[in-house]
Parts: structure tokens; C-alpha cells; sequence
């Protein structure tokens, strides 16, 4: 007996919608693919199947038995036969693979673990199915792909007949993936029923039977054989007729151009391009981090503002935090000609950078600090050497939360009890501010923020390029790219695959969408 | 000085010497293997050792008092567990506060129920009797059976996911809270039969007889890594290093000529322990994933 | 500075509270009514004379510094259990020098001298500290506990091999151009001591809440990934922290011997710095704070002892190590009613309790 899904579900968290009417439909005995950027809500809509987080509403049938949402957890995923093997493992790494696989329904014989006979199973079947796995070993001695296996055959060997996958090649090395789509496509054929969740377009064409993309939390379109049908109404699910499986291939440009978005073009950058003699503010050279980056080769001219586009995980919180001088690299930082590579992070943020982390909760903000605080956090130039210039603190708070339109305009505020949005302007407006204002390096400057804070970050980015600074700014986010860059390079596995500098020609946007999901690797740029 | 080392004298000595420290820090691996940090062994030892005296002059046996000694490092763990994981309260601030708690409450305990102001009655002592000492066997057993039941048994298992991986165990349905309360019951009762010794071996409480055995054994479990049975061993040399420190005092031994000062020699294992940790540092193991979150 | 986003006044008050409860359960234990015996602390500690309520300054000087001490560690995310150490440290030190200066020496060099020296004992172990903790990696935890233990050993065999006079566990008086003055209240031991630590926990209040080490401090101890991200040097800070933390330890030494005892004695100056613990954790490591946890813990002290014909004295003891318990455990609580629950963990989904 092999699962179908079919489900629509809402979701949010701490306001921000992240599901909105998401709709699926996965045939049994199928390998499906759930495609879309990040953020769009693939994640939480797996985890949602596999009873990791609860859905705020909305109908979930298994096997074609409606659930009921209300009690749906983990306990019950699994009884219903469903297996998810999630981004981060979630094996405990001192524990071997078979001590995880056992843990919760322990097999003894007077008291002592019986662990042979389950080892032996979990080898024989990863024999079968084509991922080796040793079973003895511990989990933290294995490379990601290894885990990951241990992670696939354990779940199948206790009866998983659907199999949900988070981004599971995002940690392989390329034979790795070969092997495991293979497997997938057999698993199917023997009547598992895969979800795939992915960004990579050429894993799709080579391993699903059908496709539904997701965008902004909604489903817009799903792909069957040689059957497209797209919508461009986010709250409409498309109607589509499910085909045969008559081995047609999938429109692979038509999946890539659902993923990024086929509507208007974005508001024009309203920073004029920089001068073709302006200075180069922030150069790379050959930076590169362990395995996460490799020769990365970028110059950010004054007054300019260039995009790093690419699905999360391609190496940006690396590029990020080497920029900032946060972790070892090799190569060269070159702040407005300086070289900063052997600089710490103090030293760099004096030389005139300013870095907006990507996650403002582990290394932007103090959160039990107040707002004015963490405005002045760092800022000698605000408060003095020594003694700290009370008076000069409470000025440069105001003038910020005037400037970035704080809510609530309290500067004795907690940081902790700001929204995203607020807190994200916190940061901005310390960042930003700096006196001698070099260059910018913003990693995704407005995830998780409301849609009016959205604008005034993206405002304070420009006028800091007006003001003559090279501002570079990463984000998984291509709306917002297009609409602040003169022009976008995309970052995939690490290295910059492509750029785009004719961002208003029509086409631009497909072009980006497939240099991200790895099926142009034109080196030339695009326009 | 080496005709000291091989007698049965001192053999019977620092085994009598090594089981309060085995009892600790086997106890206090396991709360640590479950994911809490366990700073108060100190309060687990005085507690253990007054309950065992207090409870052995009253009832003259022996046997009463070692059940009373468990009973109370147990209960004192079921506070530190209740603080740390129900009110959740800083770790470290628990254990060293019961600490203090354990120093004036056995005093405190003295006064009111014996008015006394430094030991207690006369309780059953095994003195330098280890073969027939219920407490020497059990430290024995306990340093095999522990690393046995924390590797082999579904308690172990259960045991090591929740200070590696709590959520692996809320993915298959198993409390790790619960987990780490029992495993602390059952530390904490080790550590109280330590306790036990302490004043059984001697025949009665005196105030502040722990001396520190506690940090000492935790000390211990760190350097080696939260490994139950090497905690046990170092253990043992500790007690090694204390017993040869006595017997030199008796024998009034020489270095190079100089008498050793008393004062000096048994400052030994602290500065060895202080050795090891610098000299080690990148190379001591990760502790528990959990340690010390909820 | 907001005022109190945590509401941790709140939670010393309820800390105390069952603190007081316990102690009146305790009490009771021992057949006397509670409302008594308070009252008789109450009324011989503070009203009697001047010698307890001088007593109290006396003790609630050293514990305000080894207070301090604790609370500046902790502000950079660092526990000084040492501060016991550093304190006999700073006794041994300040004794040595004290009686190594020719008896001529004015005043005005010898009190300098010896304070310093006290203090510098105290900072040079602070300093190993937190090298061993930031270059080595070594939990301060363990290390602290090894070397106050090192440092009491050391300090008895001195006082036995060169320090202590024949037959006695007295050293030889320092010289007196180096004594602090006592205050005269009735007796006591308060000296002027007194006015260092006033001195000091205003100091420390100012470098705290007015200057940028200050605050470079305490983001070192909230947030250090947040710290690093601004530029501050979160290694550095921390061994700072701890040379000020031992430094601050070894100054309370200077109340024992310059202004008390004027002499090395066995046992002096013991159980200031573990006491030290509890009155920074009273005290939500603000240094107006602490300084009325070391009062309100001197006076449990010495209100012990003057109710002691009533009450065992080591009932206020044990309320001393209660009281840490209570506040470590109602702050947390105090905290969750503030904030509001954060976003669901990602195995929120399961329907069982971690």
C-alpha cells in the first residue's frame, strides 16, 4: 500500500505568514518535487507533514484518510508509515547509527541492548536499496552524506511508505547525489512515495515525476509530464489535470520561471549606475572559506550596489562573515584599497565597513539591551573613549528612530520586545550611520520584516550609496534584489556562477532563475 | 618510603579513601551524561554522610545508615534537579549554592539534634575494614556496573540521547526531563553512599567532612572526558596520591632530604588536576551536546 | 536604562520572602515562635548598642567587595568562585608587606603600599584565571576551586613555617603607621574600610553604567557573538575581567588585616569570598544592589549570633545559602511573566513534555 498526500494548509509564525492556503498534491508512488526559493515555505510545510510543527489550519488526508490537524505529531506521522530525513540530521552524534535508529523502542533480552539483530537489518536493507551504511558507527564520525543515508535507511526500514527529503544533496558531493536519485527513482518504482524538497532544477528534471512550486508561501503552479499550467494569483491553486506518467520530460524553464516570478518588472533602482571611473570601495580577490566559497572575485565601486543572489546554503553567511573579518579565509577584503585581511573584526568596522548580519539574533543586536544601547553599541565616535556621553547617546538615538521611523519611537525600549522589522532598523540604523562610510556589506537585510519596514531599510541602503559608499548586499530574496542592484552576480556551491547587469531587460529575471538553480553555468554576463 | 607503598596498610587505606571519590564522580557522571550540570556533589557528600550517621546512632545499624545516606543524596538531587529544570535556574548557581546550603545546614543539623557543634554520636564504624564494608563492595560494583549500564542498556541509551540530543528523544516520544530526573536520583544517590563512607568509615559526622572530595571528583570527570569508568580510575589515584600523603606524614618520609610539609603534600591532586586541564585543553573531549540547556 | 525589564526586584522579593518563611519554619523547629525571635535580632542587632550594628559594617565591608568581585566575573559571563583564594591571597600578601616595611615609614606610604599589595595578589590570581580559561580553554569553575584550595594551603604552611609566632597561629603585627583606624562603635571591629568599599561600589556603579568598558563588559557576557560582531575583543575583556574580579577580592583583605587584626591569623578573612557568591546573586550584580545584600547578609550574620541563646546561630547561616538558591530560582520565573513566550521550537509538534 503505498501514501498519496493531499493537503492545503495555513501557517505563521509570530505574524509573518509563511503558509498561506499551500497546496499539494503527491500521487502515490511517485517521486514529487517541492521547488521554490527561500523563504517561500517548503520547509515548514514538510515539517508540518512529518508532525514536527503544527499547522494553524487546514486539511491534511493520507492516503486518501483525512487527518486530524489538531492531534497530527510526530508519534502519528510515524504510525501513519511517514519518514523525513531533515536538512540538519537529527541523529544525536555520540549515539551509533544503530542506537539512534533503536532509541524510543529499545529491543533487550534481560536488560541488555539487543542491537545485532537490528544493525544486521538496517546493513542488509541499505544493501538492497544501494546506500551502504555501517550501522556500528558512530554518528558524528560520518560525513554528512553518510549520516544522511543512515538517516534514509533507518527511516525506511521502519516501514516509512512516504519518504519526505529536505534539501537532501544540498550536503553531497556530486557522485553522492548521482546515487541517491537513482535510489529515489527505485524507491518509487517499488512503491515508496518520495517528497523531494529542492532548488536545483536539474535534480528535478532527473528525478521527479511532478512538480509543485511554491512562492511567497502559496503554491502557484504544479508540473506534471509535458502539463503546465501557472497561475499567477497566489491564493489560487492551479487546476491542473494530472497526466499520465508517459515519460515526457518536465518544462524545466517554466518550473524555474514559476519559482522566481514572471510578473511586472520591479520598480526601477532610483540610484543612478556609478560613474565608470568611480573607486572601487570593497574588492575581493580569490576569497575563499574552507569548502563553503571558493575564489570569489567581486569589486563594489562607489556609489554602486550590487546583488549576490543564490538560494541560502550556496556559501552567503560564509561570504558575510569573511567580509566582515567573523571567520578565517585566504584570499583579499580590499576596503577602500586597504587590505583588511589580517584585520580583526574592530579594525575592519573602523576602516569604514559596516556589516548587517544575516541573522540579527546571534551577533546584531544585544536583545535585553535597550534600543539606544545597541544603537550606540561599539560606536566610540557616539560615546566616547572612556566616559560615555549620555547626552550624545540619547541625540543619536532619537535621530535614528526618527530616521528609520522606530516603532515604538522609545529609545529605553528593550530591544527584545521590538518586532523584526524594528529590530532589523536597529541595526541598519547603527550600521549605516557610521561615520567615513566605506562599504556596505548587508546579508539579508529584511528577512523576516514586515513589508513597511521593508521599504525604509531598502531607502537608508541607497542613500548610503548615494553618499558614496559600495554597498553589497546578499539576499535570497530577488524582488529585492532587482529592485535595489545595478547589478546581480549569483553565488551557487560557492562560487559566483553568473552575473546579470541589464536587470530591466525582460528576460533578466529567467536568466537569474536559472543561473540559482544551477542550469546556466554562462560564466559570460547576460545583457 | 617505598617499603610504605606495599603493605596492606596502605592498600586498605586508599581503597577506604578512593570510595567516596569513586561514588562522586561516578554519580556525578551520569547527571552530567543526562545533560545537567552537577556542581553540587559536595552538598550530595555531606548529606549522604550526616543521614548515614545520624541514622546509624540511632538505629546501631550500619545498613540503615547506608540507606539513609542514598536516600539523602537522592533527595538533595531531586532539589537541584527541580531548581535547575522545573524553575530553570543557572546550573552552576545551583550546585555551588547547595553547596553553601550543605555546609551550614549539616551544621545546623548538628546542633538541633544533637547540640553539638562539630561531630556527631558515635555511629557504626567499619574503620579499616574494606572486605566486609557493604560500601567498598558497592563501589566496586557500581565502577563496573555504571559504564556497563550507561553503554549497554536502554536506560543508557536513553540516558546519552538526552545530554546529546533532546529532541531525538522527543521525536520518539521519550521525555528527556524525565530521563534527566532519574538519572540525577540515581547519581545522587552514588554520590550519597560516597557520603556514607565518609562518616561510616570513621564511625561518626564531623562538620565540613567532605573537604572538597566533591569538587575534586567533578574535576575528575571533565579531565576524562564524562567517562564513568575513567572517572573512577582517576579517582582512585587521587585516593592514591592522598593515602601516600598520610603515610609520608606518619613515617615522616624525606625528599631530597627535606621533610615534606604537611601542609604542601596534600595539595598535590589540585595542582595535578590544574596540570592536566592546561596542558590538555585543546585535546579534552566535547561534553555532552545538552550539557546545561533545558 | 530602562529600570527593571526583568523584574528582578520582584524576584528578590519573592526570593526573600521564602527565605523568610523557611527561616520562620526553622524556628518553629526548634520550639520558638518566629515573630520573637526576629524581633530580638531585629531590636539587638540594630537598637541595642553600637557594637553589633558596627559589626555588621565590619563584615558587610569585605562581603561588599568579594561581592563586587563576583559580580564584575559575572557581568563577562565568568563565575570567580577564587575569590575565597584571593582574598587569604590578599591577607598573606598585605601581612608580609605590612611587616617587611621599616617601622619609620609614614603613613602615607605604608597604607598605599600594602592596600596595593593586597590587591595585586588578588588581580595576579585573577589573571591566571582567566588566561587559563581563554588561552587553554580551562572551565574557570574547576580552576578556581583548585587554586583557592592551592592558595590555603600555601598560606597555612607560610604562617606555620615564617609567619606565625611560636606556639601561636598569630603572625607578628604589621607596622602601625599602616593600621586603618577603627570607627569606635562600641567596640567594633568597622574601621575605616569603610569608606574603600563606599568607594568602590560607587566606582564600580559609575564604570559600569557610564563608561564604555563597562558596557563592553556586560555585552561580553549577554551576547559575545554580538560582541565580537561590533569589534570588541570578547578574550581580552574577559581576562580584564578577571584580574578586576581578584583585584576587587584582594581589597578585601585590606578590612581584615590593616583595619582589624593588624596581623596574618589562621582563618582570616575565611569564608568572605564564598559568601561573596551570595551577595552578587542577591544583589542582580548591581553594585547599590550588592552593597544592601551585604548588609542585609551581615546582618543575618550577626543577628545570628546575637540570637543564638534563642536559636542555633547556624539556622541565619544556612538562610545565607537559601536565600542564593531562592533568587537563582525566581528570577527565571520572574523573567518568563515579562517576556512572551518565544517562537514554537521546531519539535513543538510532539506532544510531549521536554
Amino acid at each position: 500500500m503505498t501514501s498519496s498526500i493531499s493537503a492545503v494548509l495555513d501557517k505563521a509564525y509570530a505574524g509573518v505568514r509563511v503558509l498561506e492556503r499551500a497546496t499539494l498534491e503527491v500521487e502515490a508512488g511517485t517521486v514529487h518535487a517541492l521547488v521554490g526559493e527561500n523563504g517561500a515555505g517548503k520547509s515548514t510545510l514538510v515539517k508540518i507533514l512529518a508532525g514536527i510543527t503544527p499547522a494553524d489550519r487546514g486539511t491534511l488526508s493520507i492516503s486518501a484518510s483525512a487527518v486530524d490537524l489538531a492531534t497530527w505529531d510526530r508519534r502519528a506521522a510515524r504510525a501513519a508509515h511517514i519518514g523525513i530525513v531533515q536538512q540538519h540530521g537529527a541523529f544525536a552524534g555520540t549515539l551509533s547509527v544503530v542506537e539512534n535508529a533503536v532509541l524510543g523502542a529499545e529491543p533487550t533480552r534481560r536488560g541488555l541492548l539487543q542491537l545485532e539483530p537490528t544493525a544486521k537489518a538496517l546493513a542488509a536493507l541499505g544493501q538492497t536499496i544501494g546506500l551502504a551504511i555501517d550501522p556500528w558507527v558512530r554518528v558524528d564520525t560520518l560525513s554528512l552524506g553518510a549520516a544522511q543515508r543512515a538517516e534514509i535507511v533507518t527511516a525506511l526500514h521502519f516501514g516509512a511508505k512516504l519518504l519526505l527529503l529536505d534539501e537532501p544533496t544540498a550536503v553531497l558531493a556530486p557522485i553522492e547525489v548521482e546515487g541517491l536519485l537513482a535510489t529515489l527513482r527505485d524507491l518509487a518504482k517499488a512503491g515508496t512515495t518520495v517528497l523531494l524538497v529542492t532548488h536545483k532544477l536539474d535534480e528535478v528534471r532527473q528525478v521527479a515525476d511532478a512538480v509543485t512550486v511554491l512562492r511567497g508561501g502559496a503554491s502557484v503552479s504544479r508540473f506534471t509530464g509535458t502539463v503546465t499550467h501557472s497561475s499567477h494569483f497566489a491564493s489560487q491553486p492551479a487546476e491542473t489535470t494530472v497526466a499520465p506518467r508517459d515519460g515526457n520530460p518536465l518544462d524545466i524553464s517554466a518550473i524555474a520561471r514559476a519559482m522566481v516570478g514572471g510578473e511586472l518588472p520591479p520598480a526601477p533602482s532610483s540610484v543612478p549606475a556609478p560613474a565608470a571611473e568611480a573607486e572601487p570601495r570593497l574588492v575581493l580577490r580569490k576569497l575563499s572559506v574552507g569548502g563553503e566559497l571558493t575564489a570569489i572575485e567581486l569589486a563594489v565601486r562607489a556609489g554602486e550596489i550590487v546583488g549576490v543572489a543564490g538560494v541560502d546554503g550556496n556559501g552567503q553567511r560564509e561570504l558575510g562573515h569573511a567580509i566582515a573579518g567573523l571567520i578565517a579565509h585566504t584570499g583579499t577584503v580590499e576596503i577602500a584599497g586597504r587590505d583588511a585581511a589580517k584585520m580583526a573584526p574592530g579594525t575592519r568596522l573602523r576602516a569604514g565597513l559596516a556589516h548587517v548580519p544575516e541573522d540579527r539574533m546571534r551577533g546584531g543586536l544585544v536583545l535585553d539591551s535597550t534600543v539606544a544601547d545597541n544603537l550606540s553599541l561599539g560606536r566610540i565616535d557616539i560615546t566616547g573613549r572612556f566616559r560615555i556621553d549620555r547626552a550624545a547617546v540619547a541625540k543619536f538615538a532619537d535621530e535614528r528612530i526618527a530616521e528609520l521611523d522606530i516603532r515604538p519611537p522609545a529609545r529605553d525600549a528593550i530591544v527584545r520586545s521590538l518586532s523584526g522589522g524594528n529590530q532589523q532598523k536597529v541595526v541598519i540604523g547603527r550600521e549605516l550611520s557610521r561615520p567615513n562610510l566605506v562599504a556596505v556589506i548587508a546579508a539579508q537585510p529584511t528577512r523576516g520584516v514586515d513589508l513597511g519596514a521593508v521599504a525604509k531599510i531598502h531607502d537608508r541602503l541607497r542613500a548610503a550609496a548615494e553618499a558614496g559608499a559600495g554597498v553589497l548586499v546578499i539576499s535570497a530574496d530577488l524582488d529585492e534584489l532587482m529592485a535595489l542592484c545595478h547589478r546581480i552576480v549569483v553565488l551557487l556551491r560557492g562560487r559566483i556562477v553568473g552575473e546579470v547587469t541589464a536587470l530591466r531587460a525582460p528576460d533578466a529575471r529567467a536568466t537569474l532563475g536559472r543561473l540559482m538553480t544551477g542550469l546556466a553555468d554562462a560564466r559570460a554576463g547576460v545583457g | 618510603m617505598i617499603g610504605v607503598i606495599f603493605t596492606t596498610a596502605f592498600v586498605t587505606q586508599f581503597i577506604r579513601i578512593a570510595v567516596p571519590y569513586a561514588f562522586a564522580a561516578l554519580g556525578g557522571s551520569i547527571t552530567e551524561r543526562s545533560g545537567v550540570i552537577d556542581l553540587a556533589l559536595e552538598a550530595k557528600l555531606l548529606f549522604g554522610a550526616f543521614a548515614a550517621a545520624a541514622v546509624g546512632h540511632a538505629t546501631d545499624s550500619a545498613w540503615l545508615g547506608i540507606a539513609a545516606g542514598l536516600s539523602a543524596g537522592a533527595l538533595v538531587s531531586a532539589v537541584q534537579v527541580a531548581c535547575a529544570l522545573w524553575f530553570g535556574a543557572d546550573q552552576v548557581i545551583v550546585g555551588v549554592a547547595l553547596n553553601i546550603v550543605a555546609l551550614s545546614g549539616t551544621r545546623l543539623l548538628l546542633q538541633l539534634l544533637y547540640h553539638e557543634g562539630a561531630n556527631s554520636p558515635p555511629a557504626p564504624a567499619f574503620g579499616s575494614v574494606i572486605l566486609t564494608n557493604p560500601l567498598v563492595i558497592g563501589a566496586v560494583l557500581a565502577a563496573l556496573l555504571v559504564p556497563l549500564a550507561v553503554r549497554h542498556t536502554r536506560w543508557g541509551l536513553r540516558l546519552r540521547a538526552a545530554g546529546d540530543r533532546p529532541e531525538a528523544l522527543v521525536a520518539v516520544g521519550v521525555s528527556p526531563r524525565r530521563t534527566r530526573m532519574a538519572a540525577a536520583l540515581i547519581g545522587g544517590a552514588l554520590a550519597g553512599a560516597g557520603g556514607a563512607q565518609l562518616s561510616l568509615a570513621v564511625g561518626g559526622f564531623s562538620a565540613d567532612m567532605s573537604s572538597g572530595r566533591g569538587y575534586i571528583a567533578i574535576a575528575m570527570v571533565i579531565l576524562v572526558g564524562w567517562r564513568p569508568a575513567l572517572a573512577a580510575l582517576a579517582c582512585v589515584g587521587v585516593a592514591i596520591g592522598e593515602a601516600l600523603n598520610i603515610a609520608i606524614q606518619i613515617s615522616h618520609a624525606t625528599v631530597f632530604g627535606d621533610r615534606i610539609p604537611s601542609e604542601l603534600a596534600p595539595l598535590l591532586p589540585y595542582v595535578l588536576t590544574l596540570v592536566v586541564l592546561v596542558a590538555y585543553s585543546g585535546r579534552t573531549r566535547q561534553p555532552p551536546e545538552a550539557l546545561g540547556k533545558l | 536604562m530602562s529600570r527593571d525589564p526583568d523584574r528582578q526586584g520582584l524576584a528578590v522579593a519573592i526570593a526573600l520572602l521564602g527565605s523568610l518563611a523557611l527561616g520562620s519554619a526553622l524556628m518553629l523547629c526548634v520550639g520558638k515562635s518566629p515573630g520573637h525571635v526576629w524581633w530580638v535580632m531585629v531590636r539587638e542587632t540594630l537598637f541595642l548598642n553600637e557594637y553589633n550594628p558596627g559589626q555588621i559594617l565590619f563584615r558587610a565591608t569585605s562581603l561588599a567587595l568579594t561581592g563586587l568581585s563576583v559580580s564584575v566575573a559575572l557581568d563577562a559571563g565568568l563565575f570567580n568562585i577564587a575569590a575565597e583564594g584571593q582574598v587569604i591571597a590578599g591577607v598573606v600578601v598585605c601581612a608580609i608587606v605590612g611587616t617587611a616595611l621599616p617601622p619609620g615609614t609614614p603613613a602615607v606610604v605604608a597604607v598605599p603600599l600594602c592596600l596595593v599589595s593586597a590587591v595585586l595578589a588578588g588581580a595576579a590570581i585573577g589573571f591566571l584565571i582567566g588566561a587559563m580559561k581563554v588561552w587553554r580553554g580551562a572551565p574557570e569553575v574547576i580552576t578556581s576551586i583548585m587554586i583557592t584550595a592551592i592558595v590555603g594551603g600555601v598560606a597555612l604552611w607560610l604562617g606555620n613555617e615564617v609567619l606565625f609566632q611560636n606556639g601561636t597561629t598569630t603572625g607578628v603585627a604589621i607596622i602601625p603607621s599602616a593600621w586603618l583606624p577603627a570607627l569606635g562603635l562600641g567596640g567594633s571591629a568597622a574601621n575605616v574600610s569603610v569608606a574603600i568599599t563606599a568607594f568602590a561600589v560607587l566606582a564600580l556603579w559609575w564604570f559600569r553604567a557610564r563608561t564604555t568598558w563597562g558596557q563592553a563588559l556586560r555585552v561580553v557576557g549577554r551576547d559575545p557573538k554580538a560582541a565580537r560582531a561590533v569589534g570588541i575583543s570578547v578574550g581580552r575583556v574577559q581576562i580584564a575581567a578577571m584580574v578586576g574580579s581578584g583585584a576587587l577580592a584582594g581589597l578585601a583583605a585590606v578590612n581584615f588585616v590593616m583595619g582589624h587584626k593588624h596581623a596574618f591569623e589562621q582563618g582570616l578573612g575565611a569564608g568572605a569570598g564564598l559568601l561573596g557568591i551570595s551577595v552578587a546573586i542577591l544583589g542582580r550584580l548591581h553594585p547599590v544592589g550588592i552593597a544592601a545584600a551585604a548588609l542585609l547578609l551581615s546582618f543575618l550574620s550577626v543577628g545570628g549570633l546575637a540570637t543564638s541563646q534563642e536559636v542555633p546561630k547556624e539556622i541565619s547561616e544556612m538562610l545565607q545559602g537559601v536565600v542564593v538558591l531562592a533568587v537563582a530560582c525566581s528570577v527565571p520565573i520572574a523573567r518568563r511573566w515579562r517576556h512572551a513566550p518565544q517562537a514554537p521550537a521546531t519539535v513543538a509538534g510532539a506532544r510531549v513534555k521536554p
